[in-house]
C-alpha cells in the first residue's frame, strides 16, 4: 500500500478557510525576502555588532582604572547624562564595564535596532502593496496573511541573529564583568526591542496605504519610546515603564540579570501582531483603514503655484513633525524640574557643575536642544529628499514638462524644508520652554529656550544645503544626506558619555551650534553655517539643472 | 517643406545611458501642423527621444530644435507652448484628478475651463477621485485632459492611449482630429496601428535609436512589396526572372507573388501578355510595414545601406 493510494484525490480535498490557507506561500516569501535583503540585513547587523564591540573596547581602553569609571559615573548622574543613557540604577553599585555597556548602549542601540526592524517590515509588506507587486504575488498561491507573516519572520530572524551574535561576541571579549549570562540577556533584550518595533511597524503598515507613512509612523514610535525612557530615567521612572526600550534597559544585564521585563516586550509584540492581522482582514489589498475620500474637482488657487504645490505635498509630514517636535519639547521640558531636584540631591555633582561655572539646568537643556535639533534635521533631510522620491516615482516628469523650471520646482521643496525645519525647531523650543518653565518654576526659561532653539536654524539650513547638493550632483546617493541627522545624534549622545575630540563635533552641522543656553551665544559659527547653506543650495540647484532627470 | 515650418527638427541625436545607446544618430522632422506618427518596438528609443525634446534628458551629441528653440536651454519657454502626455502617468496620491489637471495645465500657463470641463465629460472622467484610486486608463485620461485643455502649439504624446478602452480610443481620435483642425502639431508615439493609420499625416519608424524609415504611408507602401494574386489565360513564364519579383507560387491554379513597389509596372505588363482573367493586389498594411522593420528583415536592410549600419 503506497502513500498515494491512501491519499484522497486532490480535487476532493478542499482546504478550509483556516490558517493553512491564509499563510500559503509564506515559506517561499521568506526565502524571497531574505534573497532581496541579502546585503542590506547583513550590513545592518554587522554595523550594529561592530558599533557595540567598538564601544565596549573604547570603555576598557578609556577607563582602565576603577577611579576612571567612578568619574564617568559621576558625570552621568546628572540629568543630561541619564537622559542620554539609561536608568540610574546602573550607577548604584560599582560601575563595571558590563554595567557601563548595558547602561549606555541599550537605549542608543535600541533606536538603531528599532529603525532596522521598522524598515524591514514595511519594505516587505506595505511597500510591496503600494507598488502593486503584492497584488501580482497574491494572485498566485499566496495566502492573505503570507506577506505580513513573511515580513515579520524575516525581521524577527534578523533580530534573533543580531541578539545571538551580540551575546556571543560580548562574551567572547573576555572582559571580567561582561558575563555570559548577562551577554545573553543583553542580546535577548536587543532582539526583543527590535521585535517589538517590528510588530509596531506591522500595525502602522495597516493604518496608512503609503509605505513612507507606515515607516514614518513606525519610526515615530521608536522616537516616542526613546523619549519616554529618557523622561522616565531623569524624572519619575513611570514613563520609562511605558517604553519597550525602557523595559530592555530595566533587565539590568551584568547588574541584576533579570529576564522578566522582556515579557512585556513579548506581550506587546504579540498584541501588536494580533492587532495587525485583525486590521488587515478589515481592509482591501493596497488600501488603508479609511476608504479614500473624494477630493475637489477643481484645484484651489494656491495649489497651482509652485510653492503652493510643494506645500500641499509636504503638508501631512510637516504637520506630523511639527506636532512631534512640540510634543517632544513638552515631554523633555516636564523633567527640567526633576533635573533641578537631581542636582539638589547630589552635592558632588553640584560642586562639579559650579566649578565649571555652568548652570546644571541649562547644560541639560542645551543637550536636549541638540537632540530636538536632530529631529528637525531629520525632517529637513526628508523634505529635501522628497524631490528625489517625486523624481524616481515619475511624478516630477509631467510637472517639469510644463512652464515650471527645475530651479523653481526644487526651490519649492527646499523652501518647505528650510521654513518647515525651522518651524519644527522653534515649536520644539517653545514646547520645551513652556513645560520647562512650569516644571522648574522659572518663567525666564520660556524666552531663553525658545531663543536657543532659533540658534539651531542655521545648522538646519546647512543640512538642507548638503541634501540639495547630493540631490543635484549625486542623485543616486542622495540618501547619504541621512548621515547628517544620524551623525548629529551620534555625537550628541556619545558626547555625554565620553570626551569627544572637537573635530568629531565639528563634522556635524549641529555640533557647531553654540550650546545655548548653557554657553554664550557666539555668532560666528551661526554666520558661517548660514553662509554655508546659502552657498550649498545654489550649488545643488545648479547640479540639478545640469543633469538628466531620472525617469521611470 | 522647408526648415522654417518644421515644429521639430532633430539631426544626429545621440543619447547613451551607461553602455546602452538609446539614441544612435536620430534624425526626425515634424512639420508644423502635421500629425506625425512615431513608431517603433519597445525600447527603440521613442520615449528617450521625446524626453530629449522636453529637455528632461540632455543629448550627448547632435542637434535638436523644437518650435525654433533649443529643447535644453529654452526648456521653460518651450514648455509653455507644448503639452506632454507621458506613457506611464503617475499621479499624486493625495491630489484629486481635477486638481492634477488644473495643476499641470496652470503650471504650463493657463487652461480654458470650458474646454477642460467638456473634455472631462467626453472622456467620462470623475475628477474628484484621488490619484491612487484611478486605474491606468483613468490616469492617462487625467494627463490627456490636462494636455488638451490648454492652448499648446505642439502636443508630444507618448503612447497616450495604451490603457484606454475602445470607446475612449474613438474620443481620443476625435480630439486629436480637432487639434489638427486647430492647426496644432502632434507627435504621436503609438503601437496602435489603426490609430496611426487614421490620424497621422506622416510616419517615422525608429529602431535601435535610429529612424529607419520616414514618410507618408503611401510613400512607404510604394517602397515596400505589394502582393499580387492573378489568374491568367495561359501559364505565365519568365516572371521570376524579372527584377523585384519574389516568392512566385503557381501551385493552385492561382499565381501569387510579391513585387517591389517600383517594379510593379514591369510585373503587371508581363502578366498582361498572358491574358489576365482576375487580378487582386494587396498593398502592404501598416502592420506588414512595421513587421518588416521590427523583424528579421531589418538585418538585410541594414546590410543594404551599410554606411548607416557601420556607425
Amino acid at each position: 500500500m503506497t502513500a498515494t493510494a491512501t491519499r484522497p484525490p486532490a480535487v476532493a480535498a478542499p482546504r478550509g478557510p483556516g490558517h493553512g490557507n491564509a499563510l500559503a506561500g509564506t515559506g517561499t516569501l521568506v526565502r524571497f525576502n531574505l534573497r532581496r535583503d541579502r546585503i542590506r540585513l547583513p550590513v545592518w547587523i554587522g554595523s550594529l555588532l561592530l558599533v557595540t564591540l567598538a564601544s565596549v573596547s573604547s570603555f576598557t581602553s578609556q577607563y582602565p582604572e576603577a577611579e576612571d569609571r567612578a568619574s564617568v559615573k559621576e558625570t552621568l548622574e546628572g540629568p543630561a547624562g541619564l537622559a542620554m543613557t539609561g536608568p540610574e540604577h546602573y550607577l548604584a553599585g560599582d560601575y563595571t564595564y558590563g554595567a557601563m555597556t548595558a547602561h549606555q548602549m541599550i537605549g542608543f542601540m535600541g533606536i538603531a535596532i528599532g529603525i532596522m526592524s521598522v524598515l524591514t517590515v514595511v519594505r516587505h509588506s506595505r511597500t510591496e502593496e503600494e507598488t502593486g507587486r503584492a497584488e501580482l504575488l497574491r494572485s498566485s498561491v499566496v495566502g492573505r496573511h503570507a506577506h505580513m507573516t513573511a515580513a515579520l519572520i524575516v525581521a524577527a530572524a534578523a533580530n534573533a541573529v543580531l541578539g545571538l551574535l551580540l551575546a556571543a561576541a560580548l562574551t567572547g571579549l573576555g572582559v571580567d564583568s561582561i558575563t555570559a549570562n548577562g551577554s545573553l540577556l543583553y542580546g535577548a533584550g536587543s532582539a526583543a526591542v527590535g521585535i517589538t518595533f517590528a510588530a509596531a511597524a506591522a500595525l502602522t503598515a495597516q493604518i496608512t496605504p503609503f509605505a513612507r507613512g507606515a515607516a514614518g509612523l513606525g519610526m515615530a514610535a521608536v522616537a516616542v519610546a526613546y523619549t519616554l525612557r529618557a523622561v522616565g530615567d531623569v524624572g519619575t521612572g513611570a514613563f520609562a515603564w511605558l517604553s519597550p526600550i525602557g523595559w530592555a534597559q530595566r533587565t539590568y544585564p551584568y547588574v541584576d540579570d533579570r529576564w522578566w521585563p522582556l515579557l512585556l516586550n513579548v506581550a506587546l509584540a504579540a498584541a501588536g501582531v494580533a492587532a495587525a492581522f485583525w486590521l488587515s482582514t478589515r481592509r482591501d489589498v493596497g488600501a488603508g483603514l479609511r476608504p479614500p475620500r473624494p477630493g475637489r474637482a477643481v484645484a484651489g488657487g494656491t495649489l497651482t503655484t509652485p510653492l503652493g504645490f510643494a506645500v500641499r505635498l509636504h503638508r501631512g509630514v510637516l504637520t506630523g513633525f511639527a506636532a512631534g517636535g512640540l510634543l517632544f519639547g513638552l515631554m523633555y521640558g516636564s523633567i527640567l524640574g526633576d533635573a533641578e531636584d537631581l542636582l539638589a540631591e547630589n552635592d558632588q555633582l553640584r560642586r562639579t557643575v559650579e566649578q565649571l561655572g555652568g548652570d546644571l539646568v541649562e547644560s541639560f537643556a542645551s543637550v536636549i536642544m541638540s537632540l530636538l535639533a536632530v529631529v528637525a534635521a531629520a525632517y529637513v533631510v526628508m523634505a529635501t529628499l522628497r524631490a528625489r522620491s517625486e523624481e524616481t516615482a515619475g511624478r516630477a516628469e509631467p510637472v517639469l514638462a510644463t512652464g515650471l523650471s527645475r530651479a523653481r520646482w526644487l526651490g519649492g521643496h527646499l523652501a518647505v524644508a528650510l521654513v518647515g525645519g525651522t518651524l519644527i525647531m522653534v515649536l520644539a523650543g517653545v514646547g520645551f520652554g513652556v513645560s520647562g518653565a512650569a516644571s522648574a518654576d522659572d518663567t525666564g526659561l520660556l524666552g531663553s529656550l525658545t531663543l536657543a532653539s532659533l540658534a539651531y536654524a542655521p545648522a538646519l539650513w546647512t543640512t538642507a544645503g548638503i541634501a540639495a547638493v547630493l540631490f543635484g550632483w549625486f542623485p543616486s546617493a542622495s540618501a547619504a544626506a541621512w548621515a547628517v541627522p544620524a551623525y548629529g545624534f551620534f555625537v550628541t549622545a556619545l558626547g555625554e558619555v565620553v570626551d569627544l575630540p572637537d573635530w568629531l563635533y565639528n563634522l556635524s552641522p549641529i555640533g557647531h551650534v553654540p550650546q545655548v543656553p548653557a554657553a554664550d551665544l557666539n555668532w560666528a559659527p551661526l554666520v558661517v553655517l548660514t553662509a554655508l547653506g546659502a552657498v550649498l543650495i545654489p550649488i545643488g540647484l545648479l547640479g540639478f539643472r545640469r543633469r538628466d532627470l531620472d525617469t521611470k | 517643406m522647408t526648415e522654417a515650418t518644421n515644429a521639430i527638427t532633430v539631426s544626429g541625436l545621440v543619447k547613451t545611458f551607461g553602455r546602452t545607446r538609446a539614441l544612435d544618430g536620430l534624425d526626425l522632422e515634424v512639420a508644423s501642423g502635421e500629425v506625425h506618427g512615431f513608431l517603433g518596438p519597445n525600447g527603440a528609443g521613442k520615449s528617450t527621444a521625446i524626453r530629449v525634446l522636453l529637455g528632461l534628458l540632455r543629448a550627448d551629441a547632435g542637434t535638436a530644435s523644437l518650435l525654433g528653440g533649443d529643447p535644453w536651454h529654452d526648456a521653460v519657454q518651450l514648455h509653455k507652448r507644448l503639452a506632454y502626455v507621458p506613457g506611464d502617468v503617475e499621479l499624486w496620491p493625495n491630489l484629486s484628478g481635477g486638481e492634477a489637471i488644473d495643476l499641470l495645465a496652470k503650471l504650463r500657463g493657463g487652461l480654458d475651463p470650458g474646454r477642460r470641463d467638456q473634455l472631462i465629460e467626453r472622456f467620462d472622467l470623475d475628477p474628484t477621485k484621488k490619484g491612487r484610486t484611478y486605474s491606468k486608463g483613468n490616469r492617462q485620461k487625467v494627463a490627456l485632459v490636462a494636455a488638451l485643455a490648454s492652448d499648446a502649439d505642439l502636443l508630444l504624446l507618448d503612447e497616450p492611449t495604451a490603457g484606454l478602452d475602445p470607446l475612449m480610443e474613438v474620443v481620443f481620435q476625435d480630439v486629436i482630429g480637432e487639434a489638427k483642425q486647430a492647426g496644432r502639431t502632434v507627435l504621436l508615439s503609438s503601437h496602435i496601428l489603426a490609430q496611426v493609420e487614421k490620424l497621422c499625416d506622416r510616419i517615422s519608424i525608429i529602431r535601435l535609436g535610429r529612424i529607419v524609415q520616414s514618410g507618408t504611408l503611401s510613400d512607404m507602401r510604394h517602397l515596400t512589396r505589394t502582393t499580387i494574386e492573378a489568374e491568367t489565360e495561359r501559364p505565365v513564364t519568365g516572371l521570376a526572372e524579372l527584377p523585384g519579383v519574389h516568392d512566385v507560387d503557381a501551385a493552385h491554379g492561382t499565381l501569387r507573388f510579391s513585387v517591389d513597389g517600383r517594379h510593379l509596372d514591369g510585373a503587371v505588363r508581363r502578366l498582361g501578355e498572358f491574358g489576365i482573367r482576375s487580378l487582386i493586389s494587396h498593398p502592404p498594411t501598416l502592420e506588414e510595414l512595421m513587421l518588416r522593420h521590427y523583424g528579421d528583415e531589418l538585418k538585410a536592410m541594414e546590410s543594404n545601406n551599410g554606411a548607416g549600419a557601420a556607425r
